[in-house]
C-alpha cells in the first residue's frame, strides 16, 4: 500500500504504461525537464529519455497534430495541454482531425491519441487557467471523454485511456492535483473499474448526487454534512462522459427517486443538461422530483477573488438538495 | 520636444529608416524543360531518364488530366456533388509523386488526384468524398498516400508528426505534404513548419503555387515569393517550375534524398497555374482575366512535354496515339465506376465512429434501425 496524489497517480500511471509499451510518448510543453508545470510528467524524461518524453514548441494545434501524425504511424502519444484554456488553439485538430479520422478512413486507421487537461478552476489563477470545457468535447463524435476524481482512478484511468485505440480527452481536476489516497500496488489494470463505468462513490437512500471531477470530492462532503441532519445522499462519481454511463446513474435514480447534478462548467448546455434529460427518459417513473443542476454561471470564469462564489460549494448542492427533498 | 521628435511627428515614415522591400517577384526559378519543349540543364539538379522513363512520365500527365476531365464531366451530369480539378498542375503531382519511393508517405489535400495516380491508388477510390459516398474510406497504408484532408492546411502537421515517427523508428523513409498557397497563410502549416524544423524530421513540404485561393492573388497571402519563408525556418526553401514535370521531379527527389539522410526538411514552391476553378462550383470569370489563362496555356505541362519527347524522337505519333487510347479506356473505367458506386445504407453511419464499443450510440443506432423497420412494414402492408 502506498499513498500517492492524484498527480502521482498519473505520473506512476504514465510511467507503468510507457515501461509496457514502447510506442507509448509523452508530449507537450515543458512536460520533459521540468517535469511539467504540476510535475505530473517529473522524472519520466529521465528515465525514457527525449525521444519518448519530449519538449515540444510552444503551439498546441502542433502538438496534436503531431501527435496524430505519430499515431498514424503507429505510436500511441500522450500529449498534455498545459492549461483547460490553452486547448482552443488545438480545436480543429481535435475536433474535425482527431475525432473524425477514424470515420473518415471507413474504420482503416485508428487514433490511439490520449489528450490530458488540467481542468477546472480554484487554484486562484489568472483567466484562462480555470476553464471546464468538457462539453465541447464531449459533444463531438469520435472522442471519449472521462475525468478522474481521485488518485487511485487517475492512475488506473491513465493507463486504460492509453491502452484504448480510440481518442481519448483526460480531464485532471487540477485543485484536487494534491489530494491523497492509498493504492493498493498489487492490483492490476483488471481489477480496476472499466474506464466507462461511473461508481458509486458513496451509497444513500434518499436523493442522488451524481458529480465528475473536482466537485466529487464537495459532493462527498455535502453527503457528510446532509448525513447529520438525517438525509442520505448517494454520490455517483460520473467518471465518463462519453460514453455516459446511464444504467449505473439510473440504477441510482430508480432508488432514490431524485437527482442532483453537479460540474463546475456552465449549466447552460453543460453535461447536466444532458445527464437530466437521459435521466428523466429512462427514469421518468421514478422521479419524485424535476433533475436539478448546480453548477457555474453563464459567465466568464470569474477572477479569482470571487472564484468560490462561482464555484459550486457543499451549500449550493445542499440548497438544491434540499430544493429537490422538498419538491 | 526636441527638433528631431517634432520632426518625426510630422513626418512619421522620416522617424524610421525605411526597410527595404522584398526585391521583386523575379527570383531562380528550377527549370529542366522550357514552356517550348526544350531541355535545359541546372547546375544543381542533372537527371537521367531513360527514354521508358520519359514516355511514362507523358503518359502519367495524359492520364491524370483524363481522369479529372473525366470526373468534371461526372460532376457536371450530376453524378458527383463537386470535383476540386487539377487542370494545369499535373506536372507538379506528377513530378513529385514519381519522385517517391513505395515507402515514403504521401499527405495531400483533395486535389492531388495526380499524386494518388503515381501511388497507384485507384483512381475510383478518389470519387467517392466528391459523389458522397464516403469521406474518403481507403486505407491509407495501403499506398502509403493518406486521406484527403479538406480542412486547408491541417494536413501538413500529421505528415511532420508521421515523420517524427518515422526519424523515430530509425527508418529512412520521407513524408511528403503537399499543399496550396493559400494554406501558406494558415496557423498550422506554420507551425508543421516549426515542429518539422526544431526536430529535423524528414518531411518535405510540396507547396503548389497555382496562384489562386478560390478567388484571392497570391497577393493577398503573402509579400515575398513563398519558397523564401523557408529561410525563417531553418530549412531550405526552393522554386520549381511547377510545369515542368523534369525539374519537379529532379527537386522532389532531391529533397526526399535529403530528408531520407537525415538533412531535415525541405520547402519546394512548385510555381503553377490552376488553369481551372477552384471547383466545380466556382466561377472564376468573377475575379481574374482570362488573359491570365491564356498566357498560361502557353506554358501547358502535357504539351511541352509532348513536343520535346517528339522533337527529340523519343516518342512517335504511335505511341502519343496508344496513350490516347489508353486514356479513353481509363476515362470508361471512371465513369463506369463511378455511376456503379452503390449509395451507403443509412445504418452504415454509425459503423467506424469507434473502435471500441459505444454504449449510447449502440443505443441509437437500435433506435434508428427500429424506426426504418416501421417504413418498411408499412410498404409490406401496402
Amino acid at each position: 500500500m502506498a499513498t500517492i496524489t492524484l498527480a502521482k497517480g498519473i505520473n506512476m500511471g504514465l510511467r507503468k504504461a510507457m515501461e509496457n509499451d514502447p510506442k507509448v510518448l509523452v508530449m507537450g510543453e515543458d512536460v520533459g525537464k521540468l517535469g511539467g508545470v504540476f510535475r505530473v510528467t517529473d522524472g519520466l524524461q529521465k528515465d525514457f529519455g527525449e525521444d519518448r518524453v519530449i519538449d515540444t514548441p510552444l503551439a498546441e494545434s502542433g502538438i496534436v497534430g503531431t501527435a496524430i501524425g505519430l499515431a498514424l504511424r503507429g505510436y500511441r502519444p500522450v500529449c498534455e495541454i498545459q492549461f483547460d484554456g490553452f486547448v482552443y488553439p488545438a480545436f480543429d485538430q481535435i475536433v474535425s482531425q482527431l475525432a473524425k479520422m477514424r470515420a473518415r478512413a471507413l474504420g482503416k486507421v485508428s487514433l490511439p491519441v490520449v489528450i490530458r487537461i488540467p481542468v477546472g478552476g480554484g487554484i486562484g489563477a489568472v483567466e484562462h487557467h480555470s476553464e471546464s470545457n468538457e462539453a465541447y468535447f464531449a459533444h463531438t463524435a469520435g472522442l471519449k471523454v472521462v475525468v478522474c476524481s481521485n488518485p487511485v482512478d487517475a492512475f488506473f484511468m491513465t493507463q486504460q485511456a492509453i491502452a484504448t485505440d480510440d481518442p481519448v480527452i483526460l480531464y485532471e481536476p487540477k485543485r484536487r492535483y494534491w489530494e491523497k489516497a492509498d493504492l493498493d500496488e498489487s492490483l492490476t489494470l483488471e481489477d480496476a473499474t472499466p474506464l466507462h463505468r461511473a461508481r458509486v462513490a458513496r451509497e444513500g437512500a434518499d436523493i442522488t448526487v451524481a458529480a465528475y471531477g473536482p466537485v466529487v470530492k464537495t459532493a462527498m462532503e455535502a453527503a457528510t454534512a446532509a448525513d447529520e441532519e438525517g438525509k442520505s445522499i448517494e454520490v455517483i462519481d460520473l467518471r465518463t462522459l462519453s460514453p455516459l454511463d446511464m444504467p449505473t446513474l439510473c440504477a441510482s435514480v430508480e432508488k432514490t427517486g431524485r437527482l442532483v447534478v453537479v460540474h463546475e462548467a456552465p449549466v447552460f448546455l453543460g453535461m447536466g443538461a444532458e445527464v437530466a434529460a437521459r435521466a428523466t427518459e429512462a427514469c421518468f417513473y421514478s422521479l419524485e422530483a424535476p433533475v436539478m443542476r448546480v453548477g457555474g454561471f453563464g459567465t466568464p470564469y470569474p477572477p479569482s477573488r470571487v472564484e468560490e462564489d462561482y464555484l459550486p460549494d457543499l451549500d449550493r448542492i445542499l440548497d438544491a438538495v434540499d430544493r429537490s427533498l422538498a419538491f | 520636444m526636441t527638433d528631431s521628435a517634432v520632426a518625426a511627428a510630422a513626418s512619421p515614415q522620416a522617424a524610421h529608416p525605411r526597410l527595404a522591400r522584398p526585391v521583386s517577384d523575379q527570383p531562380e526559378l528550377v527549370q529542366l524543360l522550357t514552356p517550348e519543349g526544350e531541355r535545359v540543364e541546372h547546375p544543381d539538379y542533372a537527371i537521367d531518364l531513360s527514354d521508358d522513363e520519359l514516355r511514362g512520365l507523358y503518359r502519367d500527365l495524359v492520364l491524370v488530366r483524363r481522369v479529372d476531365a473525366e470526373a468534371t464531366a461526372l460532376q457536371r451530369q450530376g453524378e458527383l456533388g463537386i470535383w476540386a480539378s487539377l487542370l494545369g498542375q499535373e506536372a507538379a503531382q506528377v513530378g513529385s509523386g514519381r519522385a517517391m519511393r513505395a515507402d515514403d508517405y504521401a499527405f495531400p489535400t483533395y486535389r492531388e488526384h495526380g499524386v494518388a495516380w503515381c501511388r497507384g491508388v485507384d483512381p475510383l477510390n478518389l470519387l467517392g468524398l466528391f459523389r458522397g459516398v464516403n469521406h474518403g474510406g481507403w486505407d491509407p497504408n495501403e499506398k502509403n498516400f493518406h486521406l484527403y484532408t479538406i480542412v486547408i492546411g491541417a494536413q501538413t502537421l500529421h505528415a511532420t508528426g508521421y515523420a517524427m515517427g518515422v526519424q523515430k523508428d530509425g527508418a529512412e523513409s520521407a513524408v511528403i505534404a503537399y499543399f496550396g498557397d493559400g494554406a501558406t497563410s494558415q496557423g498550422d502549416v506554420n507551425e508543421a513548419f516549426i515542429f518539422a524544423s526544431v526536430f529535423n524530421a524528414p518531411v518535405v513540404f510540396f507547396c503548389q503555387n497555382n496562384q489562386w485561393a478560390i478567388s484571392e492573388p497570391i497577393e493577398k497571402q503573402t509579400r515575398i515569393p513563398l519558397y523564401r519563408r523557408a529561410m525563417g525556418f531553418g530549412f531550405p526553401g526552393i522554386r520549381v517550375d511547377g510545369n515542368d514535370v523534369l525539374a519537379c521531379l529532379a527537386v522532389t527527389r532531391a529533397a526526399l534524398q535529403n530528408a531520407r539522410e537525415g538533412s531535415g526538411p525541405t520547402l519546394i514552391e512548385a510555381y503553377t497555374y490552376r488553369m481551372g476553378a477552384h471547383t466545380t462550383s466556382d466561377d472564376p470569370t468573377r475575379y481574374r482575366l482570362s488573359d491570365e489563362l491564356e498566357s498560361w496555356k502557353l506554358k501547358d505541362p502535357v504539351e511541352r512535354m509532348k513536343a520535346y519527347l517528339s522533337r527529340n524522337g523519343i516518342a512517335t505519333q504511335a505511341y502519343f496515339d496508344e496513350v490516347e487510347r489508353e486514356s479513353a479506356e481509363l476515362a470508361a473505367y471512371v465513369r463506369k465506376g463511378c455511376l456503379e458506386m452503390p449509395d451507403p445504407e443509412p445504418l452504415s453511419i454509425f459503423e467506424h465512429v469507434y473502435a471500441d464499443r459505444h454504449p449510447l450510440l449502440e443505443e441509437e443506432r437500435e433506435q434508428f434501425a427500429a424506426y426504418l423497420e416501421t417504413f418498411e412494414r408499412a410498404e409490406g402492408t401496402r
